[in-house]
């Protein structure tokens, strides 16, 4: 029920189109989407997906462009009526008309998202931005993909005329609303074929400075030095779809229509075939499959939930789930733990009403969902209990036996623990049919990830309902099976203590980072650390070095241990690897860790400690750890186990997961680099067995 | 949207019998008065609320000759609040020569406060706490407060705390030219940040509502007004002597136009494309109103005759079930006109199942009010609208169709900011 840019759809526009223009009783006309909540939701990606060419592609980019240029150049003026999401190709074409109503309604999107698939806007988007927004904005949108909603855009000049939604009158009111943008829209155009209309916009004073300035051609060259260079710095280089953006924009402003239109429609073809733009798609689409249910409908919907601990984690939670409308309890065991907790609550949802995303009447009554008790009164009413207290078995164990003698008997226990077996959590519980582990990634109201872990005794309907409440917060969700670390702990915990080795070797903490974010990580390892907390990533490597044996050694866990004794807990101490404080931006390592560091100094082998090396040293430990749990069963499919480790913890984009960059980088060539790692430190490095299988046969993939 | 009005309208038996219930005190209407209706900024610029509150109320004990000590309680509308006077019932009545052991409250309900005055001034009767009560609401647009920004009141009230000169230099020295730019009264509604003629716009618009329905219904409301001032029937207005000026004894804001002359406004919320403007909504409006409200048996003691029966609760679907009438049972409509728009949107959507099924829970249908029988003196539109004086005025005015038709039962309703409605059934006393 989307409209996409298809072939089909393309040749019957045509048609529809050249009999308008063959009408001369047609004086102006208008481009209405009748689907609810979507105008055009961009170009079919599965039309560039069988395109095995950069030739192919970049045809399929030219006959767009040609579309598009026949109704900018078209003898009547075309007005777009847009409700619903208009992105990329949707875009596009829009733009392409010379008149733009939209509605204000919610589900009204602009964006040209084609950035964050690792294309470009290729139907003529490079070329009309920078003429219709200016280069600045044009540029910021086209490079961040993001989406715009309606007021923003009229005030952008992207669209010269919003309308208000409709309440409900004598039918549907989305369907009034689209009746309702369509007279509008009709009175605007019937406006311009007389001319009592006029396309032009009012340019304000700060436009007309910004238009003279950029005028200067020196001066439009420092923009595209500046974005450049912006973009280098974000991303390192290692996406090619920015610079392709830039240049086509260049080509089109500096060497006129002609050439840009063709570097646009080449660039495209370029980046469609770019193993970088295979693993962004590979990741959106991914992450569409894991926002469906697949476990069927809950036998009962969550109405209300209670979160126990108002922590960092417990708040977190608390807020994602009262900014659905679902009323939420929020249990702690101290007045002042629970006024930090709703502080932390408020302050989400305040920091959303002052970026105008909601207005403080909204935050109010979201706010009003949520109910902060130190008792466990009202529990007998609950559907779903989230407990998210210190990672401690006993202390688990006692809070499950608390909360199961007053919750009824239909209510889901989720424990929210980032390392500890569900299945020895539910072990005290009288009904382990009814207990799951929903694993929320810090912090919980930004991180899209959630990770949800099944023992062999939850029940089907629990896992649907843990998916569901999981859904309804607006997570991206995989579902694995239990084990020491599940899925993401496991495969953070051999990265951080490789990391931990490569720091004792006498890499320094900044030289780390930069090895580790010039790879692709968002965060460097020692910043990574420092994040999650020096006490926590020591709790997980002795925790799964126990489980999993010398498999999960090499750095020392005494260094985070000293580092404790020490005081240096990370980000939340002040102290870790950096020192943090509000003044200074630029953080500073810490030379009480440099100390603790020489202390524990190991002797790096020089066959094995070049920067790349290093590098692959962190990655391969990652994706063997990966495969691993493919191999054991824990993860379902590749496809979950690449978003649960980009979303989750930040494995490079550009390669798209684990399991996409195995097929494109090849798994023989990493197992023949861990053969080597291997000799070098022993069998922190030997290849999973299904790593061999699939390098031994190189057409096996694990994406089709 | 005033929709929760009109809910079970359409649930009523045909058995025609009177309000009154065994056992119930019946509440009358006796008396209703209000002072001319000016538009803001004109013959009034210069009182405040209460001065009108006062006319209102005076003029009410003028035309009744009441002797003020037998007024239980007094009741007082009022939206946009003078600071001064926060409670504006007590200062009016007090300055208008009532008793001082007569206790007076303000009420605030957006444009109903004064349907709202008079509801409570019911059920104070009718729950036998009071024999007499006075209800009412002033409006005054011509002046309201404007208020210095947060910023400028935070270090204004420092100041005041500040003990030493120092301080108080430094104070003053964080002084910003920001501070000094003034906070204007809400226009827009505090939940929604809307304002009510965008929200009119929207509502006309979700029911499809032309420009032209709305032209033709605000004239139709000024002609109707401006017949029914000719005829001299608009006997609810009391003279009102505005100090160093004349005495002001007629609305000043009913001007019949041409359709031809209002097609060419621009829309006044919505534009380029509404179709709410300046002549299809109600206008700011100075005014005030008050009616005298007994228990039937206290005011024919005391030799009054009482013009209308009103109905002991405002929630109109309850009324009107326990009254078992139908709307053809209704002979006069008075409906509360903020907005074209908006009254012929409340219109389709009594005529309208989806609504009815859709919104409200019913079947089918409310239907529609005749317009041989609505607001055949003219209304908000026409008249003006003094928010919280309005409907004392709607009762008043009701009250007075039903003597002058002939009519037995009368329906009053209005809209409000805030998603509120209010409705009230009146029937008149035998004559």
């Amino acid at each position: 029920h989307v409209n996409t840019l298809t072939r089909q759809l393309q040749d019957d526009m045509m048609e529809v189109l050249n009999e308008v223009w063959g009408n001369s009783a047609v004086k102006s006309a208008v481009i209405i989407s009748t689907k609810p909540g979507c105008f055009i939701a961009g170009a079919n990606i599965d039309m560039i997906k069988v395109c095995k060419s950069a030739e192919e592609v970049s045809k399929l980019s030219k006959e767009g462009q040609m579309m598009f240029e026949k109704i900018e150049k078209s003898p009547i003026p075309f007005v777009a009526a847009v409700n619903g999401t208009c992105m990329g190709g949707g875009l596009e074409f829009a733009i392409a008309c010379h008149y733009r109503v939209a509605t204000k309604s919610k589900k009204t999107v602009m964006a040209l998202p084609e950035v964050m698939l690792g294309l470009l806007p290729g139907a003529g988007g490079t070329q009309r931005m920078p003429k219709m927004l200016g280069l600045p904005t044009a540029f910021d949108v086209m490079l961040t993909g993001r989406s715009i909603r309606a007021d923003k855009a009229k005030k952008m000049g992207l669209v010269h005329h919003v309308i208000d939604p409709l309440g409900p009158g004598v039918k549907d009111p989305e369907e009034r609303l689209i009746e309702y943008l369509e007279e509008v829209a009709v009175g605007v155009a019937k406006g311009l074929a007389k001319k009592t209309v006029t396309v032009e916009k009012k340019k304000g004073l700060m436009q007309k400075v910004q238009d003279a300035v950029l005028g200067i051609p020196l001066v439009r060259n420092q923009v595209y030095k500046t974005v450049t260079q912006k973009v280098m710095k974000q991303t390192k280089g290692l996406y090619p779809a920015p610079l392709s953006i830039i240049e086509a924009v260049q080509a089109g402003v500096e060497k006129g229509p002609a050439e840009g239109y063709h570097v646009e429609a080449v660039n495209f073809g370029k980046l469609a075939m770019t193993p970088e733009s295979r693993a962004l798609i590979g990741l959106y689409q991914g992450q569409v499959a894991c926002k469906k249910n697949n476990f069927g409908k809950p036998e009962r919907e969550v109405k209300s939930l209670a979160v126990l601990g108002a922590g960092l984690m417990g708040a977190g939670i608390a807020q994602v789930t009262v900014d659905k409308g679902v009323a939420t309890i929020l249990k702690d065991t101290t007045t002042e733990g629970l006024a930090r907790g709703h502080d932390q609550v408020y302050k989400g949802l305040n920091d959303k009403a002052k970026k105008k995303s909601i207005t403080t009447f909204e935050r109010d009554m979201t706010l009003s969902f949520l109910k902060g008790q130190l008792d466990y009164s009202g529990f007998e009413k609950v559907d779903m209990v989230i407990e998210a207290v210190f990672e401690d078995l006993s202390i688990k164990h006692k809070v499950l036996k608390e909360v199961e003698a007053v919750i009824p008997p239909h209510c889901i226990f989720a424990s929210n623990t980032s390392a500890l077996p569900i299945r020895e959590i539910a072990a005290a519980s009288k009904r382990p049919e009814k207990v799951i582990g929903m694993h929320y990634f810090s912090p919980v109201d930004k991180m899209q990830l959630l990770e949800i872990i099944t023992t062999d005794k939850t029940s089907k309907d629990t896992t649907a309902s843990a998916v569901a409440v999981g859904l309804k917060q607006g997570k991206v969700i995989i579902v694995v099976g239990d084990g020491p670390g599940f899925y993401t702990t496991r495969c953070l915990a051999p990265t951080l203590v490789e990391g931990i080795r490569i720091l004792q070797e006498g890499v320094g903490p900044k030289k780390l980072d930069s090895l580790t974010t010039g790879f692709g990580f968002p965060v460097g390892v020692s910043t990574l650390i420092d994040e999650v907390g020096v006490d926590v990533a020591a709790h997980v490597a002795e925790d799964l070095g126990k489980a999993f044996g010398s498999r999960f050694g090499g750095g020392n866990v005494d260094v985070l241990k000293t580092m404790i004794q020490k005081g240096f807990k990370g980000r939340k101490s002040g102290k870790g690897c950096y020192v943090y404080s509000a003044k200074k931006k630029d953080k500073q390592v810490n030379s009480g860790t440099e100390e603790i560091l020489k202390a524990f100094k190991l002797t790096a082998p020089p066959a094995v400690s070049g920067d790349e090396d290093v590098q692959y040293r962190l990655v391969s430990r990652f994706v063997n750890e990966a495969a691993l749990c493919l191999q054991e069963g824990i993860l379902a499919d590749p496809v979950q186990g690449d978003i649960g480790a980009v979303f989750g913890l930040g494995f490079p984009p550009c390669l798209g997961g684990p399991f996409r960059f195995l097929d494109s980088f090849g798994a023989d060539k990493l197992v023949q680099k861990m053969k080597r790692y291997e000799d070098a430190y022993g069998n922190q490095f030997t290849p999973c067995q299904l790593l061999l299988d699939y390098a031994k046969d190189p057409s096996k993939k694990f994406h089709k | 949207y005033v929709f929760t009005t009109f809910i079970k309208l359409s649930e009523f038996t045909k058995s025609k019998k009177t309000l009154s219930k065994p056992g119930v005190r019946n509440v009358v209407l006796v008396e209703g008065v209000r002072t001319p209706f000016l538009q803001a900024g004109t013959t009034y610029a210069d009182l405040m609320a209460h001065d009108l509150a006062r006319g209102a109320l005076q003029g009410l004990l003028n035309r009744t000759a009441f002797p003020k000590e037998a007024v239980d309680y007094i009741v007082y509308g009022t939206v946009i609040q003078e600071v001064k006077t926060s409670n504006v019932a007590r200062e009016a009545a007090l300055g208008a020569g009532f008793s001082d052991k007569t206790p007076a409250h303000t009420v605030t309900m957006a444009c109903i406060s004064s349907n709202q005055a008079m509801t409570t001034a019911v059920g104070l009767v009718a729950s036998g706490q009071c024999d007499a009560v006075v209800a009412g609401g002033v409006e005054f647009m011509s002046d309201v407060p404007i208020r210095h920004s947060r910023k400028m009141r935070k270090m204004m009230l420092s100041l005041n705390r500040a003990r030493t000169l120092g301080a108080r230099l430094s104070l003053l020295g964080s002084l910003r030219l920001s501070h000094l730019v003034p906070e204007l009264p809400a226009v827009s509604e505090f939940s929604t940040a809307e304002m009510m003629g965008h929200s009119a716009d929207r509502l006309a618009a979700a029911f499809g509502i032309s420009r032209l329905d709305q032209d033709e219904f605000a004239l139709r409301s000024h002609v109707l007004a401006k017949k029914a001032q000719d005829e001299g029937l608009l006997t609810d207005i009391v003279d009102f002597k505005v100090p160093g000026k004349d005495i002001v004894s007629k609305d000043n804001g009913i001007r019949p136009s041409t359709m031809e002359q209002m097609s060419k406004l621009k829309p006044a919320f919505i534009k380029p494309h509404g179709t709410v403007t300046a002549a299809n909504s109600s206008y700011l409006t100075d005014g005030a109103s008050a009616v005298l409200i007994m228990s039937e048996e206290k005011a024919l003691a005391m030799g009054y005759k009482p013009k209308a029966y009103l109905s002991p609760t405002y929630a109109i679907p309850k009324v009107l079930e326990r009254s078992g009438l139908t709307l053809a049972d209704i002979d006069a409509f008075e409906f509360h006109e903020a907005f074209a728009g908006q009254v012929l949107a409340n219109l389709t959507a009594m005529e309208s199942d989806w609504f009815a099924q859709n919104c409200m829970g019913r079947k089918a249908k409310v239907g529609a009010p005749p317009m041989e029988k609505f607001n055949l003196w003219g209304g908000s539109l026409s008249l003006g609208h003094p928010f919280a004086a309005t409907g004392c005025r709607l009762v008043t005015m009701v009250a007075h169709r039903l003597k002058k038709e002939g009519g037995q039962y009368g329906l009053v309703a209005a809209c409000a900011a805030g998603g509120q409605g209010h409705a009230m059934l009146v029937e008149a006393c035998p004559q």
